[in-house]
C-alpha cells in the first residue's frame, strides 16, 4: 500500500509497510499512481497520453526507477505484520514501565472544558498521601521486569497542590533506583498558578519534561481557564512559565494548549506562544461530548486541517530563518523511530502503562479514571480485573477493521483507546474526527522531515 | 534523469527482526509516530 500527496511544493510517496518515503517529480508521481496492477505497456501507454512532452525512452527510464524500488521492497510492500500483532504485549505481559500518578484530584482552576471534571474525575476532592506514592514506586519497580527506564508522570488535577508529596516521591525513587538497576524519568503537568522558585528548581533538576498548560492568546486562554471566582489565569501564569523556561537551560518542556470551537484558528495561538518566547509547542483539539458547545464542528475541522498545513509552512520559514520551533505532532524521526512491534501495539495503556488514583486504584490511563468499570485493581493487590486488562491487551492496529485500508495505521497504531471509547463506546472503536486530523498532521510531519533531509 | 529521491528511513520490515525490546517511552492526545527508538 502506498499513499501519495502533494504539499508545500513536494510530491510525496509513502510506502506504508516498509516505512519508505520518496520525494518525486510530477512524472514519477503520475507513473506511480498507475503502476500497481497494470503491465509495463499499459502504464507507458497511459503516461504517453498524460505527458506528451516526454519521449518513450524518458518514460521508460522513469518506469525502471519505480520498478527497481518496488523490487527492492520500497514501494508497494505487502503487509505481512498481522501475525506480529499482540506479540509485543505477550512478550511483555505483566511488565509495567510507566505510571501516571494522580497526585491531586483537586485544582485551583475551574476550566469548563476539563475532561477531568475540574480535576475531581467525577468524584470527591482528594490528594495522594506519601504512603500511596511510596507504594506506587515500589509497585513499579516490582512489576517492571527487566525494563531499566521507568516513567512517572505527576498529573492531576493540579499536582502542585500536593507538591510536598511530589518531592518526597522523587527523593525516594532517586534513593533506590541504582540498587534496582532502574532509571526514573519524571514529568510534571501544571497549570502554572503555583509555580515559584522552589518549583522551578525542582522541575529543572528532576523532571525530564514539564507540560505547561497555556491556550495561547489571552482572550482564548481566559475564556475557559478561570479560577473559582471566574477570573482568567493568563496574566498570572505566563510570567511564571517564561521564568521556568528561561531557567530550564535547554531541557525539554512544552506548552500544551487546547483548541475548541471558539478558536479553530489555533495557529494564531501558536504565534502568540512564539511571541512570548516559547518554542516547544503543542495545541490539541478538544475531545468532548457531542452536545458540548466547545465541540469542534465539521466546518471547524476543515479550518483546522488548513491550519495544520499553514503551521507546517510557518515552521519551514522559521527553520530557514534560523528561528526554529517544535510542534509535538510534527517531531517525526524517520531514521530513529519506533520498531514495527511498537507501531502495531499502540500506547500500552492498561498493560505497560497505568494511572494511579490518589487512593491507589489502578486504571488503564488518566482518561479512564473515575469510570468504575475500567478499574484494573490497586497498588497492593495488582491487577485483579484481568478481563478489562485483556480488552486493552488486545488493542492493536489489526483489532480495528476500519484501519485496514488506512495509510496512517502504522503511525497511529489504531489511535487513542480513550478517545475511541468516548466517541463510540468501545475501546477498539475508531474516533473518525480524530483520524482525519491525525492523517493531516502526519502528512505535514512527513513533508517537514523530507524537507529537512533534502536540505541536509 | 533522477525522478525519485528516496529519503533515509528506518525499514519496518527489518525492525521486525531486531525490534521489540520494549524500552522505548510510553506514548500518548510523544505520540507513537513521534517516538524515538530507545537505542
Amino acid at each position: 500500500m502506498i499513499h501519495q500527496y502533494q504539499l508545500l511544493g513536494y510530491n510525496i510517496v509513502l510506502d506504508v509497510c516498509s516505512g519508505s518515503v520518496h520525494a518525486v517529480d510530477q512524472v514519477a508521481y503520475d507513473l506511480i499512481a498507475l503502476f500497481e496492477g497494470r503491465s509495463r505497456e499499459e502504464v507507458l501507454s497511459a503516461m504517453v497520453q498524460k505527458h506528451p512532452e516526454l519521449t518513450e525512452a524518458e518514460l521508460s527510464e522513469c518506469y525502471d526507477q519505480v520498478d527497481a524500488l518496488a523490487r527492492a521492497g520500497k514501494l508497494f510492500t505487502p503487509d505481512t505484520f498481522a501475525p506480529l500483532a499482540g506479540e509485543l504485549k505477550q512478550k511483555t505481559s505483566g511488565v509495567v514501565k510507566a505510571l501516571c500518578l494522580h497526585i491531586a484530584h483537586t485544582c485551583n482552576l475551574n476550566c469548563s472544558y476539563c475532561f477531568a471534571s475540574q480535576g475531581k474525575y467525577h468524584g470527591e476532592r482528594a490528594v495522594m498521601s506519601w504512603e500511596v506514592g511510596k507504594q506506587a514506586i515500589d509497585f513499579l519497580i516490582a512489576h517492571s521486569g527487566t525494563r531499566r527506564n521507568l516513567e512517572v508522570d505527576f498529573f492531576g488535577g493540579e499536582p502542585l497542590m500536593n507538591f510536598d508529596v511530589v518531592k518526597k516521591i522523587v527523593a525516594y525513587a532517586r534513593s533506590i533506583e541504582a540498587q534496582h538497576g532502574k532509571h526514573f524519568r519524571f514529568t510534571l503537568t501544571t497549570n502554572g498558578v503555583l509555580i515559584d522558585q522552589d518549583v522551578i528548581d525542582f522541575a529543572n533538576r528532576e523532571c525530564d519534561n514539564v507540560v505547561l498548560s497555556l491556550d495561547g492568546r489571552k482572550e482564548v486562554h481566559d475564556r475557559y481557564r478561570v479560577d473559582y471566582a471566574g477570573n482568567g489565569s493568563w496574566d498570572r501564569v505566563v510570567p511564571k512559565f517564561q521564568e521556568l523556561v528561561r531557567q530550564r537551560g535547554g531541557k525539554s518542556y512544552y506548552m500544551r494548549g487546547t483548541f475548541t470551537h471558539a478558536n479553530p484558528d489555533f495557529l494564531q495561538d501558536i504565534r502568540q506562544m512564539l511571541d512570548l518566547g516559547f518554542t516547544e509547542l503543542s495545541m490539541e483539539p478538544v475531545v468532548c461530548a457531542p452536545d458540548d458547545p466547545a465541540r469542534l464542528t465539521q466546518e471547524d475541522l476543515d479550518l483546522v486541517c488548513r491550519q495544520y498545513e499553514e503551521l507546517a509552512e510557518l515552521m519551514l520559514h522559521r527553520e530557514r530563518e534560523g528561528r526554529p520551533f517544535t510542534f509535538y505532532h510534527y517531531m517525526l524521526d524517520l531514521t530513529g523511530g519506533p520498531c514495527i512491534y511498537k507501531r502495531i501495539s499502540g500506547c500500552g495503556s492498561g498493560t505497560e502503562h497505568m494511572a494511579v488514583t490518589p487512593w491507589g486504584d489502578l486504571y488503564p490511563c488518566h482518561q479512564f479514571v473515575g469510570e468504575e468499570r475500567f478499574r484494573l485493581g490497586d497498588l497492593w493487590h495488582g491487577v485483579t480485573n484481568p478481563a478489562v486488562q485483556g480488552e486493552f491487551a488486545s488493542c492493536n492496529v489489526y483489532a480495528h477493521p476500519q484501519c485496514h485500508d488506512c495509510w496512517a495505521r502504522l503511525y497511529c497504531s489504531g489511535g487513542c483507546a480513550a478517545n475511541a471509547y468516548h466517541a463510540t463506546g468501545a475501546v477498539t472503536g475508531v474516533y473518525e474526527d480524530g483520524c482525519r486530523l491525525f492523517r493531516k498532521r502526519m502528512e505535514c510531519a512527513i513533508v517537514l522531515a523530507v524537507d529537512k533531509a533534502l536540505r541536509s | 534523469m533522477e525522478h525519485i529521491k528516496t529519503i533515509e528511513t528506518r525499514n519496518l520490515c527489518e525492525s521486525a527482526k531486531n525490534g521489540g525490546c520494549g524500552e522505548c517511552q510510553t506514548s500518548c492526545s510523544s505520540g507513537i509516530a513521534n517516538q524515538k527508538c530507545e537505542s
